[in-house]
């Protein structure tokens, strides 16, 4: 009885502990666990905004893209478009296309943040990069060090997004200012530092049979169709490759089907 | 080009991209092949943009030993097989840009 009345008691103090003191722990949380992913950001978002005054982005749509897009790797691959003088009409296709991941992440979280406001729900969209999609799995993992409890788990959200949102947007604004400091970036051969970004994404990526054929297929595709007008070829390219790793799964799914057919 | 139509367009549609789904909360669904093909969307574009940037970086097909921008891109895949660190890809990969550019160019 004795035990019973002591957990009755915690309960109790349970019931008493400051809602405004769980929601802040929530958020500090948020902002610590963002701070690994940052770390590696910040050179990119110094890169970002050393490169795209060189590309031919003027220093208020740099800054803008960084405050208003948000998007880390859509960026990095606008200033390449912008390089090469493609058109506006290409960008966005490209932008959307490649931002499109996206929507794996939203749909991950739906069933997360559906139950909270529609203007809320609005600004943890805005700041759902891959970094906070990264965080909010965690957070969500039945280990967390926060508990199965995620009654106030959107301050977590909130808090990523705060953390990677300044530093973004700060790192922009120290690259601009580099780039300024040190005029003759260009001539340094600053536009491989671009490629070899790139190069470093990919790679990583490539451990399967499929993600093979889908990069090697887009690499041949986009020689072939490079003369084509707008940079059209790079879309076409990356729809090729899209295809050829899908048919690579396609072949690999009815190789085992026809397999266990056999057994 | 008109940069504020640049920024509105990028916005609307990353925003669009990242909202619609919490927006409609659960009541849409995607088909499994296009969950598969998401995954490819992103090396398959970035390999395209690199390919031609590195093989022709002056408009034209360039396959030899005096092109810099491919001879570092090969090796900077090898480094990044290596290191598998996207960072000591960048810095090592620039590191040899600058040096084959200095011996060969």
């Amino acid at each position: 009885m004795v035990k019973y009345c002591h957990y009755f008691i915690n309960l109790k103090k349970v019931s008493i502990i400051d809602h405004q003191q769980l929601k802040k722990a929530e958020f500090k949380a948020g902002c610590k666990a963002a701070i690994p992913l940052i770390i590696g950001a910040i050179p990119f978002g110094i890169l970002f905004g050393t490169l795209a005054p060189t590309s031919g982005l003027s220093v208020w749509a740099t800054m803008a893209m960084s405050l208003f897009v948000f998007a880390g790797s859509a960026q990095f691959i606008v200033l390449a478009l912008i390089a090469v003088q493609a058109p506006l009409e290409i960008i966005l296709l490209t932008t959307f296309v490649v931002n499109l991941r996206h929507l794996l992440y939203a749909t991950a979280l739906v069933p997360r943040v559906a139950h909270l406001p529609i203007a809320l729900r609005a600004f943890l969209a805005f700041g759902l990069t891959d970094e906070t999609f990264a965080n909010m799995s965690q957070r969500y993992q039945p280990d967390s060090p926060l508990g199965n409890d995620h009654q106030y788990a959107h301050y977590f959200y909130i808090g990523s997004i705060f953390s990677f949102y300044t530093t973004w947007s700060s790192a922009t604004a120290l690259g601009l200012i580099l780039g300024n400091i040190i005029p003759d970036m260009t001539s340094w051969g600053l536009e491989f530092a671009m490629s070899v970004t790139f190069i470093g994404m990919v790679v990583p990526y490539v451990n399967s049979k499929a993600m093979l054929s889908a990069t090697f297929s887009a690499a041949i595709a986009s020689l072939y169709f490079f003369y084509l007008p707008n940079k059209l070829g790079l879309i076409i390219s990356a729809l090729i490759g899209v295809a050829a790793g899908l048919s690579v799964i396609r072949m690999q799914k009815m190789s085992i089907n026809n397999q266990e057919k056999k057994v | 080009m008109n940069e504020v139509w640049l920024i509105l367009g990028m916005f609307a549609i990353t925003f669009g991209i990242r909202f619609v789904m919490f927006a409609f909360a659960g009541k849409i669904t995607f088909p499994v092949w296009m969950q598969q093909s998401l995954k490819f969307v992103p090396p398959a574009v970035l390999t395209a943009i690199i390919v031609p940037a590195v093989v022709m970086p002056y408009g034209d097909m360039d396959i030899s030993f005096t092109n810099v921008y491919l001879l570092a891109a090969i090796i900077s895949v090898m480094i990044s097989l290596v290191t598998k660190s996207l960072l000591k890809t960048i810095f090592f990969g620039m590191l040899v840009f600058l040096l084959l550019k200095l011996l060969i160019a």
